[in-house]
C-alpha cells in the first residue's frame, strides 16, 4: 500500500501482515511514515494505492468497533474531567455504563473522582486517560502513537507495563515510538522504517539496534 | 485535428451569429439599435446556466465514484459558466443605462444572475483556498448546495419582486418577440454553446494534464516507472 | 449499538454543558449584535414609522453576523487536541455529531436572538402592527436555516486557509434567498401588511431541501481528507 500526499509519498508500497495477539514496536526517523501507517491503517487517511484489511475485511462497520487509536495529540476535551470525557467518547461506541469508564480510569492508574479538567493535567495522567480513551470499550486491535513521548521514566515504565498487560489480554498492539528502550522486554517484534518503506523487521526490539547500529557505521 | 476543426466551426457560427444580430436582425422600434445587445445577454445566460448544470452533474459524479475527470470537468465549467455569467451581468447594465437610464434594476433574472455568480465565484475560491487532498470532495458538496439553490433563489427574487415591482430588462413575458429576431438569438445562442464546449475543453484538458503530471511525480516518489496507482 | 438517536443527544449534551461553563460563543455572540444594533443606530435615525420598515433587515444582518461569530468557532472544541479524529475512528454515525453541532448552535443563537429582540424594540421604538406571534415561526425556520448550512460549510471551511474569512465567503451566497425571506417577512408582520406566507413555505421548503442534503453529505466531508 501506498500513501502519497500531493507529490510527497509518505508510504512507499508498503507490505505489512500484523498477527493476533502480539505487540509490534514501529521504530524509525522523523518523518519516516510511522504515524502515516498508523492512520491508513485505523482508517483516518485513505491509501492512495493498495488496501488495508483488518479481520480480512476493507468495509470501516466491520472494524471501527474492534479498534482503538490513540495520536499524538490527546484527543480529549480540556474542558472536561477525565470521567466524563470518558463516558461521552464510551457512548460513541454505545457504552452507557458508567462504572466502566471508572474502572478504565482506573486500569491506567488515575483517579475516576478526579474532577480537574483534563486541559490542566499534567502530560502523564493525560496520556494515560487518552490510552484509556482508547480502549474503553475493549478493542482486539489498538494502535498507538508516541505513547510515551514526553514521560517521565517511571510514568514511561507504567505505561509500558499497561501496552504488556493488553497484550497478554489477547491484543494486538501497534506502537510507534522513538524510545525503544521502554519496550525492550514487551515488543515481540519491532519494524524499522525509513523513508517511507519498512528497512527491517525484527524479533523484540533488534530492530531499533540494528538502524542504530548501521547509522553509527554509514 | 479534431479540435482544430471545432474551433473553426466555432470561429464560423460566431462570425454568422454576429451577422445575424448586428445586421439581420430588424432594429426594435422603441429602443433602437442598443436592443442588440439582446443577442448576447440572453444566450450568454442560457449557456452558463447550462455550464452549471454540467458542473452540478459533474460534481455528484465525482462524489459516487471518485472518478478524478470528473472534478477537472467540474472545475472547467464552472470556470466557463462564470465567464458567461459576467457577461450577463455587464451587458445589463450597459443595456439598461441608455433604455431606462439607470445602471441596475433589481429584477428577477439579472438578480437571480448576480446570486449565481457569487455562488460559483464562491465555489471557485473555496477551490483555491483549500489546502490539502479533500479539495474535490468539497467543492463539489458546494457545488450540489450551489445548485440546489438555484431554482428556490429564483422563487424568492421573483416573489420579491412583485412585491417591489422594477423594470425588467430583458423585456418581460408579453414581449412578443419578432422572428427574425428568434432567428438571431439562436444562432448567438449556438455560438456561444461551441464557444464554451472549446473553452471547456481546452480548460479540462489542463486539469486533466496537472493531473496525470501530479500522478507521474507521485510514482516517482514511490519508486515505480510506469504503471498507475488507482486502486 | 451506538444508535443515531442516542449519539446525537451525547453529543448535544456535550455542547450545551460545555458552552454553559464557558458561555465563550453565546457572550461573543451577544456583544457583537449588540454593537451592529448601535451601530446602526447610528447610521440610520428613523422615526417609529420607518423604522418598522427597515427593521426586518437590521435585525436579520446583526443576527447574520451573530451567527458567524458562533459559526466560525463551532468546530474548534474538535478541531483541538484531535477530538474530531477520534469521532472518525469510531462507528459513531457521522450524521449524530453534525446534528448534534446543528441543533447546539440553534439553541445558543436562538437565546442570543431572545435577548436581542427587547433591545431592538426599546432602540427602535418598535410597535408591531401586525400580530406579533407570526414571528416566532419565521425566527425559528430562518435561524435553523442559517444554523443547518452554516455548521456545515464550517466543517467545510476546516480544511482551508483563512477559515474566519471562507465561512462568510461560502455561506452568504447560498444563504439570500433564506435571509431575503427572512427580512421580507419579519417586515411584512411588523408593518402589517398581511400574513407572510409565501415566505414562510420559501424558508419551510428551504429548510428542508438543506437539510437533506446536509445529511446526506456529512459523512463524506467528515471523512474527506
Amino acid at each position: 500500500m501506498s500513501k502519497i500526499f500531493g507529490r510527497f509519498a509518505a508510504l512507499r508500497e508498503v507490505t505489512a501482515a500484523f498477527q493476533p495477539g502480539r505487540v509490534y514496536a514501529i521504530f524509525g526517523d522523523n518523518g519516516a511514515g510511522k504515524s502515516t501507517l498508523l492512520r491508513v491503517i485505523c482508517g483516518l487517511a485513505s491509501a492512495t494505492s493498495g488496501k488495508v484489511m483488518i479481520f480480512c475485511s476493507r468495509e470501516r462497520s466491520v472494524f471501527t468497533s474492534r479498534l482503538g487509536y490513540m495520536g499524538h495529540a490527546p484527543m480529549l476535551y480540556d474542558e472536561m474531567s477525565g470521567i466524563e470525557n470518558l463516558r461521552y467518547f464510551a457512548g460513541l461506541y454505545g457504552i452507557s455504563d458508567s462504572a466502566r469508564c471508572e474502572q478504565a480510569i482506573v486500569a491506567v492508574g488515575l483517579d475516576p473522582a478526579l474532577t480537574r479538567r483534563v486541559g490542566e493535567y499534567s502530560q502523564g495522567m493525560r496520556q494515560r486517560m487518552s490510552l484509556a480513551r482508547a480502549a474503553i470499550h475493549d478493542p482486539e486491535i489498538l494502535l498507538l502513537d508516541e505513547p510515551f513521548s514526553n514521560l517521565d521514566p517511571g510514568s514511561a515504565r507504567a505505561m509500558g507495563q499497561l501496552v504488556a498487560g493488553m497484550r497478554d489480554r489477547g491484543k494486538t498492539i501497534l506502537v510507534v515510538t522513538h524510545q525503544a528502550a521502554h519496550l525492550a522486554e514487551i515488543a515481540d517484534e519491532s519494524l524499522w522504517m525509513s523513508a517511507g518503506r519498512i528497512a527491517a523487521w525484527e524479533r523484540g526490539i533488534a530492530a531499533a539496534e540494528r538502524a542504530a547500529a548501521s547509522a553509527v557505521v554509514s | 485535428m479534431k479540435f482544430k476543426i471545432f474551433a473553426v466551426i466555432t470561429f464560423l457560427l460566431l462570425s454568422y451569429a454576429l451577422y445575424q444580430g448586428m445586421w439581420a436582425a430588424p432594429r426594435e422600434a422603441t429602443m433602437g439599435d442598443i436592443q442588440r445587445i439582446f443577442y448576447y445577454h440572453v444566450p450568454s445566460a442560457w449557456t452558463s446556466f447550462l455550464c452549471f448544470l454540467a458542473n452540478f452533474i459533474a460534481s455528484i459524479i465525482y462524489l459516487a465514484r471518485r472518478n478524478l475527470k470528473a472534478d477537472a470537468l467540474a472545475v472547467s465549467t464552472a470556470e466557463v459558466g462564470v465567464v458567461f455569467c459576467t457577461v450577463v451581468l455587464v451587458t445589463g447594465p450597459l443595456w439598461a443605462r441608455p433604455v431606462w437610464g439607470i445602471w441596475w434594476t433589481w429584477d428577477a433574472r439579472l438578480t437571480t444572475t448576480l446570486v449565481l455568480w457569487l455562488i460559483y465565484v464562491s465555489y471557485l475560491i473555496l477551490r483555491r483556498y483549500s489546502t490539502g487532498q479533500a479539495t474535490p470532495t468539497l467543492a463539489a458538496a458546494l457545488a450540489i448546495f450551489g445548485f440546489l439553490d438555484v431554482p428556490i433563489v429564483y422563487m424568492s427574487i421573483r416573489w420579491w419582486r412583485t412585491q417591489h415591482p422594477q423594470p425588467v430588462i430583458a423585456g418581460g413575458q408579453g414581449s412578443g418577440l419578432d422572428p427574425r429576431m428568434w432567428t438571431a438569438v439562436l444562432w448567438n445562442w449556438a455560438a456561444f454553446m461551441a464557444l464554451a464546449g472549446l473553452l471547456i475543453y481546452v480548460r479540462y484538458r489542463l486539469a486533466v494534464f496537472r493531473q496525470q503530471l501530479d500522478e507521474a511525480h507521485a510514482l516517482k516518489a514511490v519508486g515505480r516507472a510506469e504503471g498507475s496507482l488507482t486502486r | 449499538m451506538s444508535g443515531l438517536a442516542s449519539v446525537t443527544a451525547s453529543n448535544l449534551r456535550k455542547d450545551v454543558r460545555l458552552e454553559w461553563r464557558s458561555k465563550d460563543a453565546v457572550n461573543a455572540m451577544l456583544f457583537f449584535a449588540l454593537l451592529v444594533v448601535v451601530i446602526f443606530s447610528f447610521a440610520f435615525d428613523p422615526t417609529a414609522e420607518e423604522s418598522r420598515q427597515i427593521v426586518g433587515g437590521l435585525v436579520w444582518v446583526a443576527f447574520l453576523f451573530a451567527a458567524i461569530v458562533a459559526l466560525n468557532q463551532a468546530w474548534m472544541r474538535e478541531l483541538r487536541n484531535q477530538v474530531l479524529d477520534a469521532y472518525r475512528v469510531s462507528p459513531a454515525p457521522a450524521n449524530a455529531l453534525f446534528l448534534g453541532k446543528a441543533i447546539g448552535n440553534f439553541l445558543f443563537i436562538s437565546v442570543v436572538e431572545a435577548l436581542l429582540v427587547p433591545l431592538f424594540v426599546v432602540f427602535y421604538n418598535l410597535r408591531s402592527v401586525g400580530p406579533p406571534w407570526q414571528l416566532v415561526p419565521v425566527f425559528l425556520l430562518g435561524t435553523w436555516a442559517l444554523v443547518v448550512v452554516g455548521t456545515f460549510f464550517a466543517a467545510i471551511s476546516l480544511r482551508t486557509r483563512s477559515r474566519e474569512v471562507m465561512l462568510p465567503l461560502i455561506l452568504f451566497p447560498v444563504s439570500i434567498p433564506a435571509v431575503l425571506a427572512m427580512v421580507e417577512a419579519t417586515t411584512m408582520v411588523l408593518t402589517g401588511t398581511e400574513t407572510p406566507r409565501f415566505w414562510m413555505t420559501l424558508l419551510l421548503v428551504y429548510d428542508v431541501v438543506f437539510t437533506t442534503v446536509c445529511l446526506l453529505l456529512f459523512e463524506t466531508v467528515l471523512h474527506a481528507e
